[in-house]
């Protein structure tokens, strides 16, 4: 048997004695993994701390404070013929779950979907990129100090190893990658018929409208934030030839009140993950103009910030997801050419707009479709946990943060649980049929209560039958008060003397 | 492509109505497979307005001033498989939800129940766009093809085989599916019910269209000293339902094809049937039967049987059940006959299933505010009333942000050390921050 089978049989057997019901988490070793990512990607402490460990401490507060909403009985609307019944959805376990990790956010991307794992109370598999090795390391030695080694192992490896391990039956598969391996993860997951989870990437279009003020417009643009190694970066920029010139002059700017004059040796500013990236990345520049940067260090794994003007839709840099600091501008006419863009291409993981226009962001997002969509900001949508992270097409499916990450990497399971009474009601289902008993039974199923609405109704008719009563007794009591003193001298007063008797 | 529920759902409603007053229909038919989809339509007319609209999430600080919202759109085309055994709800169910959710469908009736399919293809375009919600009919190949196009959504109801041949062919294009699927839903009756009570819902369950339900009970479970009883009461409601000769019952159907009629039978083989048994191969008819003693490790314990047999398997008391139910596949539907409120939680917290029903069978189908669907091999994804529309829908983030109040936002930019932002502005920023109770529309 495999390492890797051996690994499942553990875990699967570890799930079934129940030991995952209780819940309990990890607290994170700050210094260790800062040092893992530095290594990695060149990451500097604050950065893996804004962008990396911050996630995963909020995640896993949202989901100790919320976990018995979340896992609670979830009641629905009954019919007539279920009225006196209990009818609603729990929430089970699926059973093991595989987590694919990425090497760009090695951290945020595993453990994330690691915590609704646990919450949903799954046992789980972690798979961490090998490319960013230092973390898998780190990963590896760190996490068996916090969490049950039998139901939280970490794998590590490489190709052949991920394979092994896809070729195992799951109860989920989540994985954070690319949209070419995303889909051999799918096929590998069908013959088992196991869900999957695909956070994938694309193209992300970032439009910028003529009306907007491009300065505070390019600080938003996270373009260089992780030297371009975001899946929701956004990738190239649409924009109208007035705007492009416009642009690059506050790009320039912006560079340098960012990363200073010399990027390179600025702390903030990342490298890119490994040398193969960087050969895809310089190639990719190749045939389009460079109006910004273009400088690059292949020793060290460093490219400037770089800015590609006049780009034309056919550019080898359009043809592929960047993943790297380099911002293609595209000319469009304005926004329908930029819509006709963006629906002739792959649905991306995320869309960016620029602009003050309602009319323009409403429009965007009524003739586009996307993972998300994001108006004058970039990226932090992710940090919105109530909102559902994740692709559609060929950017992923399925979606997770906070509540969504319990929920996909749940079963959410119907219960009715009727009595054994009432069966003269169940009569009329039973053959023989008949029209009459058919349209009694039409009736009953078809019309749907509104419990609220009817314990509304209930309440008002008895607070109005209520003060009707209290109306009544009240003029009783008015009555009544003339049989007391007063009303004795009320009455007589009231009374018209009688005439005496002659 | 959103004015598309208009157009599509008061034809479709016309449509079903024909069907469901049509003399030429059994009650049976109507029963299950019209009044089911009348009320999806219905619901989806009252509330289309509602689960399109955008939907509010809770917002963090640095988001009060936003929008912040879900808002549900179109996949595009989904590729909608239908099946046999209900030919219409497992065919224009999936319809309904993909019309409301503003996609295009192409509907492929499933190729065995061939009556149903021509005239779901001669029918259909009389009412509905055909460009937008055109039928293909044919047999394996001519699903193998479409199977190779590429659709943003296919919605699949049959066997788990061929459940995982979908999935396979949809992974190509990374394309996302819902699979209802089968396999042997347990039923369990404790000692304590009021058996003549719990025979006449399962013999209902179990024979209505002739046990070909893929929620019908596929076997049951007890101690033996309710085996007797449950025979006996079994033998009284058959009597009482289809008289003494189902053949001639016209409330009872037949087995849809002579490759099941032939596979069933096998299954029966080497068992004495202590109720039923009969066969006639000319009409596809099988008599209602019942199985006691059934071996755990028998062939007809292994497959879903999908017809009129019902085998008894004896179990010590609810652990040994709950083991035995465990050991196997997780099951579409899981039905536990028990009036003990300990022993009904006992079930449902130790057991998982697609959907589980205490007390009945078959019911939780009706109920459109259930999602109904499986899990592991009975299926994955689900649908009914609005879960249908979530399920063929995209459910876009949406943050709309202005381009003032930039000064709360330096704290994010470079260089990331204390002159500029501090770990309190992150958090006020929302990351690792709790989100407020804070509504859209406050």
């Amino acid at each position: 048997m495999s390492r890797e089978e051996l690994v499942v049989q553990r875990a699967r057997k570890a799930f079934q004695t129940g030991k995952t019901k209780p819940l309990e988490l990890v607290t994170e070793r700050k210094k260790e993994i800062a040092d893992s990512l530095k290594k990695d990607l060149g990451k500097s402490e604050r950065c893996t701390e804004l962008f990396e460990t911050l996630g995963c401490e909020g995640e896993i507060r949202l989901a100790l404070q919320h976990l018995s909403d979340w896992a609670a009985p979830r009641p629905v609307e009954k019919t007539l013929m279920t009225l006196v019944d209990q009818a609603y959805v729990q929430p089970q376990p699926l059973g093991l779950v595989l987590i694919i990790g990425a090497w760009n956010y090695p951290w945020a991307v595993t453990l994330q979907p690691l915590v609704g794992a646990i919450a949903a109370g799954n046992a789980a598999i972690i798979k961490p990129s090998e490319v960013s090795s230092h973390s898998a390391r780190a990963m590896e030695e760190l996490l068996p100090l916090y969490l049950d080694t039998d139901l939280y192992p970490v794998v590590t490896g490489g190709v052949s190893e991920t394979q092994e391990l896809l070729r195992q039956r799951w109860d989920h598969v989540f994985y954070t990658g690319s949209s070419s391996v995303g889909r051999l993860v799918m096929e590998a997951a069908a013959a088992h018929l196991t869900p999957v989870t695909l956070e994938l990437g694309g193209k992300s279009p970032c439009y910028i409208h003529s009306d907007c003020n491009i300065r505070v417009a390019e600080d938003h643009v996270g373009k260089f934030v992780n030297c371009g190694q975001t899946c929701i970066s956004p990738d190239y920029v649409l924009c109208e030839p007035s705007v492009q010139s416009r642009l690059l002059e506050e790009v320039r700017e912006c560079i340098k009140e960012f990363y200073t004059e010399n990027p390179k040796g600025f702390e903030d500013y990342g490298r890119i993950i490994n040398q193969r990236h960087f050969r895809r990345i310089m190639g990719l520049m190749e045939g389009s103009t460079v109006a910004l940067g273009g400088d690059c260090d292949e020793a060290d794994c460093y490219i400037g910030p770089t800015v590609l003007k006049d780009v034309s839709a056919d550019s080898k840099v359009m043809k592929e997801e960047i993943f790297g600091p380099v911002l293609p501008i595209i000319s469009v006419s304005g926004v329908d050419q930029a819509i006709q863009f963006i629906s002739d291409r792959e649905k991306p993981l995320v869309i960016y707009v620029f602009t003050e226009d309602k009319k323009i962001i409403q429009r965007m997002i009524a003739d586009t479709s996307s993972g998300a969509l994001l108006a004058n900001d970039c990226l932090v949508h992710f940090t919105v946990s109530t909102l559902p992270f994740g692709g559609v097409g060929h950017s992923g499916m399925g979606c997770y943060k906070g509540k969504h990450t319990f929920d996909q990497l749940s079963h959410l399971r119907s219960c009715l649980i009727k009595s054994s009474s009432l069966e003269s009601v169940n009569s009329l289902r039973y053959p023989p049929h008949t029209q009459r008993k058919i349209n009694w039974l039409r009736l009953l199923l078809l019309k749907q209560i509104d419990l609220k609405k009817l314990r509304r109704f209930t309440m008002i008719t008895a607070l109005m039958g209520l003060t009707a009563f209290i109306v009544q007794v009240t003029g009783v009591h008015r009555q009544t008060d003339l049989d007391t003193s007063e009303g004795q001298v009320f009455r007589a007063v009231a009374k018209p003397p009688q005439p005496a008797a002659i | 492509i959103e004015k598309l529920p208009g157009l599509g759902r008061t034809p479709l409603l016309f449509f079903i109505s024909m069907l469901a007053h049509s003399s030429m229909i059994q009650y049976d038919t109507s029963l299950l497979e019209l009044t089911g989809l009348e009320n999806e339509i219905k619901l989806a007319i009252d509330k289309l307005s509602v689960w399109a609209a955008p939907r509010a999430v809770e917002r963090s600080i640095l988001t009060l001033s936003d929008q912040v919202y879900v808002r549900p759109q179109p996949l595009g085309v989904v590729l909608i498989i239908g099946a046999w055994n209900y030919p219409w709800a497992l065919t224009l169910g999936p319809l309904v939800g993909a019309i409301a959710a503003g996609n295009a469908a192409v509907v492929k009736p499933s190729e065995l129940s061939e009556c149903s399919s021509l005239l779901l293809r001669a029918l259909l375009p009389r009412y509905l766009d055909k460009d937008l919600y055109p039928v293909v009919t044919g047999g394996v190949s001519e699903t193998q093809e479409l199977l190779r196009q590429r659709w943003d959504h296919v919605f699949y109801t049959g066997s788990s085989s061929v459940g995982r041949l979908v999935m396979e062919a949809a992974a190509a294009h990374l394309t996302p599916v819902t699979l209802e699927l089968g396999g042997k839903s347990p039923c369990y009756i404790h000692s304590d019910c009021n058996i003549r009570v719990v025979a006449r819902r399962i013999t209902w369950g179990k024979f209505v269209n002739c046990g070909q339900t893929c929620i019908a009970p596929d076997y049951v479970l007890c101690e033996p000293s309710v085996q007797n009883q449950l025979i006996d009461c079994i033998r009284l409601t058959l009597l009482e339902f289809y008289g003494a000769d189902p053949k001639s019952s016209p409330d009872y159907g037949r087995i849809i094809n002579q490759r099941h009629f032939n596979r069933i039978l096998s299954l029966m083989e080497g068992y004495v049937p202590v109720i039923g048994g009969q066969s006639d191969a000319s009409q596809r008819y099988i008599a209602p039967t019942v199985l006691r003693d059934v071996p755990p490790q028998s062939r007809l314990m292994q497959e879903e049987i999908f017809g009129p047999v019902l085998p008894l398997v004896a179990v010590s008391d609810i652990d040994d059940a709950i083991r035995f139910i465990n050991e196997r596949e997780k099951p579409l539907a899981l039905y536990v006959f028990c009036t003990d409120q300990k022993g009904i939680e006992k079930m449902l917290e130790e057991t998982t299933s697609g959907g589980v029903l205490v007390n009945d069978v078959l019911m939780h189908y009706t109920l459109s505010s259930l999602p109904f669907g499986g899990v592991g091999h009975s299926g994955m994804g689900s649908y009914h009333g609005k879960h249908s529309f979530e399920q063929l829908s995209h459910m876009r983030s949406c943050l709309v942000r202005s381009l003032a109040m930039e000064s709360v936002n330096l704290s994010r930019y470079p260089p990331q050390d204390r002159r500029r932002g501090r770990i309190r502005a992150y958090r006020g920023w929302g990351i690792g921050g709790e989100p407020l109770t804070q509504k859209w529309s406050d």
